[in-house]
């Protein structure tokens, strides 16, 4: 139930740079996720939001309020960490209750608060169990539960799925999104490496690397309009095809000359300067389909995985450039070894000159 | 240098002993009890390896059997006899009735009790404070490793040090024994009313305060838990108030008693209080094993969990109390344990700094004395038999956790 804004923030440990120029404006009741390699500080930011890492410079505001040297407790916060960090010695209700016993609140209060939240997560029957009488998902929830039970106005969860099994995980992903429905005033940040939760969770994406934001926008932005080559393959799978190119025609669409023998049209506007410039041209593994007419790309198929709803083709490296992959819908057999000629919708074609995107000059 | 020689052909003959025992009785067993032919091959086969842990167990068991469940069977026995000119003779429980009647075991069985309260729980205090102070310094080594030299010391050594620390010489000389040569300093000023009287009283009252806070909220918990959980807690509850008692009684006499100022002390002469003054040493020993061992529990303790914590708004003493030590538990009482029984079998302090004199007497001290100085076997053996009682629970006990904590 706030907002969040971070201005300029920045985190060092002694001279090495961990993040800089942080800028972030979180409206309430958003679902915010993180995104981003390993070690690109996506959970050094989430800590900061917390308070558990000190903020070394820049300001981070809630609701309006300097939060930079409040003390984790006082920010109106609660996370839910990737190892659940359930006390071990205590039962589930005492995990949930441990916050409010040390707020101070009546015994009334305390058991009214965990039974809610033990209702909502089907923890009820587990309430008088220790953690380790209960399973990965259970202990999952009890730590969701020990969140809600503060009431907070921000939700932090540090990659939280990543301890579960794959069922288990798209289910516990489901239930997250209906919580998130349930408390549609709550604003969430989350914290994953998992490209599938952060698309189907999150309202706005964030992509961390490099120490910076590298965007963000709502995931079908992420994925339609990737404002740099970077978020245009981290977003994906299998990721863009980059196949390195110069520019031919410019005006409304953009014609692009391919090294790999192509020619391609590009729906994308460019100026008559910019004729002869170097670009990478980008196109997902599933817009290519195979063309009678004039070819993006042709190449021979190395090697085919048939998944039954789509059919993956990888092409013969060529030259120095990195491997194409087509994604083609249904099932293709007998196309090892084939010569294929690919072309795509001039709309769904990405242009990138010095790994950014042209639509954004 | 034939005693050299001597301790190495024991060493090389003990140790073709064990070789030869193990080939020999092996080959009997595979070759001749249950050879691994003929129509039987297969069950043969595993009926040695059936026999075979008994083969490598037996020389232990017996070496074992010999010397520790023997000894325990005739120490019983001849707690039941007097010895009446090297003859046997059976009085049932006499000796045990003589020894009850003994002021001087009496004192032992009290100075033991002592001992037992204030020594495991001083120690397992000043380790839990020390694994919990140096965790995160960066000469936190450098002062464990000072906490925990004193393990290497002898019992017999420490308590010579600790003689010279406690030692004293006339009014007008220079004192050599650092305890008198501070005690000298007092005067009856600012300072020494400080240190001798405000600060014993103001620590006191706190550990009174602490003890009480604790009943608090032992009493406000009381209706959670079950039936033992109740009757723990009123145990707790009897045993903290009698401690609060001790504390504030001896804050009152801190407070009241006439201090004589500029006369050197015999410290191990003052009835009672030079209890303390051994317990000191064995605190000394024993916080260093209990510092490590809990230190590496702490370490062990995940991070999550305290982090946790600080979100949950726990401040620093909550943190320690409430979610590091309840995690520790059971090695607490691994430690707590292991130096209760190191305290009931406490002897060679005793006997190297006073020799059980001026009201210091232990149970072990008084059985050696009873033993090989009165050469009293029945009473001896009798208030032997006191201590193998006393230490056998807590031996359970500890052996208990011990097995928990590792699975």
């Amino acid at each position: 139930m706030a907002d969040m804004i971070l201005r300029d923030v920045a985190k060092s440990y002694g001279e090495v740079k961990v993040l800089s120029d942080i800028n972030l404006d979180i409206k309430r009741g958003e679902l915010i996720v993180f995104v981003g390699p390993s070690g690109c500080g996506k959970s050094t930011l989430l800590r900061m939001i917390a308070g558990l890492e000190r903020i070394t410079a820049g300001d981070f505001s809630i609701d309006g309020v300097r939060m930079n040297d409040v003390p984790p407790a006082q920010r109106g916060i609660a996370m839910v960490f990737q190892s659940y960090a359930l006390y071990p010695h205590m039962t589930v209700r005492d995990n949930m209750a441990f916050a409010l016993k040390i707020a101070g609140k009546t015994r009334a209060e305390i058991t009214a608060a965990v039974d809610r939240a033990a209702q909502i997560l089907q923890l009820t029957p587990y309430l008088d169990r220790l953690p380790k009488a209960l399973s990965g998902g259970q202990r999952q929830r009890v730590a969701i539960g020990r969140a809600i039970v503060r009431n907070p106005k921000v939700y932090l969860f540090d990659e939280p799925l990543s301890n579960l099994d794959a069922a288990l995980r798209a289910a516990t992903r489901l239930e997250i999104a209906q919580l998130k429905e349930a408390m549609p005033d709550s604003t969430m940040v989350y914290v994953t490496h998992d490209q599938v939760e952060a698309m189907t969770l999150a309202s706005r994406i964030v992509v961390l690397a490099g120490g910076g934001i590298s965007q963000v926008g709502t995931p079908m932005e992420l994925y339609q309009r990737p404002r740099n080559e970077f978020v245009a393959r981290f977003i994906g799978s299998p990721a863009m095809n980059l196949i390195p190119g110069k520019i031919v025609g410019t005006g409304a669409e953009t014609l692009v000359h391919l090294v790999s023998g192509g020619i391609a049209r590009a729906a994308i506007p460019t100026q008559a300067a910019d004729q002869g410039m170097a670009v990478n041209l980008g196109v997902r593994p599933e817009d290519l389909a195979e063309t009678t007419g004039e070819p993006l790309f042709t190449g021979e198929v190395e090697i085919t995985e048939a998944l039954g709803e789509v059919t993956l083709l990888y092409f013969r490296r060529q030259g120095e450039n990195a491997q194409v992959v087509a994604k083609l819908p249904g099932i293709h057999t007998g196309l090892r070894r084939k010569e294929v000629r690919l072309a795509a919708d001039p709309a769904k074609i990405h242009l990138f000159a010095g790994g950014r995107s042209l639509l954004y000059r | 240098m034939t005693q050299a020689l001597l301790a190495f052909l024991t060493i090389v003959v003990g140790v073709a002993g064990c070789l030869g025992y193990f080939w020999a009785s092996n080959l009997l067993l595979d070759k001749v009890l249950f050879p691994a032919r003929g129509p039987n091959a297969g069950q043969n086969i595993n009926r040695a390896n059936l026999l075979r842990p008994w083969l490598f167990l037996f020389p232990a068991v017996v070496a074992l059997g010999l010397y520790l469940a023997y000894p325990v069977f005739a120490t019983l026995w001849l707690s039941l006899n007097r010895n009446q000119s090297g003859e046997l003779v059976f009085v049932g429980l006499d000796n045990y009735r003589t020894m009850f009647g003994e002021a001087k075991f009496r004192e032992s069985l009290r100075n033991n009790m002592v001992w037992l309260i204030v020594v495991p729980a001083a120690s397992t205090a000043f380790g839990l404070l020390a694994a919990q102070l140096t965790d995160r310094i960066r000469w936190g080594n450098l002062a464990k490793s000072m906490i925990f030299m004193p393990m290497a010391i002898s019992f017999v050594g420490a308590s010579v040090i600790w003689k010279l620390i406690y030692d004293t010489r006339e009014a007008g000389q220079p004192q050599i024994g650092l305890l008198n040569a501070l005690w000298m300093q007092a005067d009856g000023g600012f300072f020494s009313i400080l240190i001798l009287k405000v600060l014993p009283v103001v620590l006191l009252v706190g550990i009174a305060a602490g003890i009480l806070w604790f009943l608090w909220a032992q009493i406000r918990d009381f209706a959670d838990g079950g039936i033992w959980g109740k009757v723990l807690r009123g145990l707790g509850v009897l045993v903290g108030a009698w401690l609060v008692f001790v504390a504030l009684s001896w804050a009152w006499g801190a407070a009241t008693a006439m201090l004589p100022y500029g006369k050197p002390q015999f410290w191990l002469q003052i009835p009672f209080w030079n209890n303390f003054f051994l317990m000191a040493v064995l605190i000394w020993l024993q916080t260093g094993f209990a510092m490590v061992i809990l230190s590496a529990a702490l370490r062990g303790v995940p991070e999550e969990t305290v982090e946790a914590a600080i979100l949950d708004g726990a401040n620093p003493f909550q943190i320690f109390f409430k979610i590091k030590v309840p995690q520790i538990m059971g090695t607490i009482v691994v430690v707590w344990t292991t130096i209760t029984i190191t305290v009931l079998k406490v002897f060679d302090i005793v006997r190297a700094m006073t020799g059980g004199q001026q009201e210091t007497q232990v149970l072990a001290n008084y059985m050696y004395e009873k033993l090989f100085v009165a050469v009293d076997w029945g009473v001896g053996s009798a208030s032997a038999m006191i201590i193998l009682l006393l230490v056998s629970p807590i031996l359970v006990w500890n052996v208990y956790s011990a097995r928990k904590e590792m699975r």
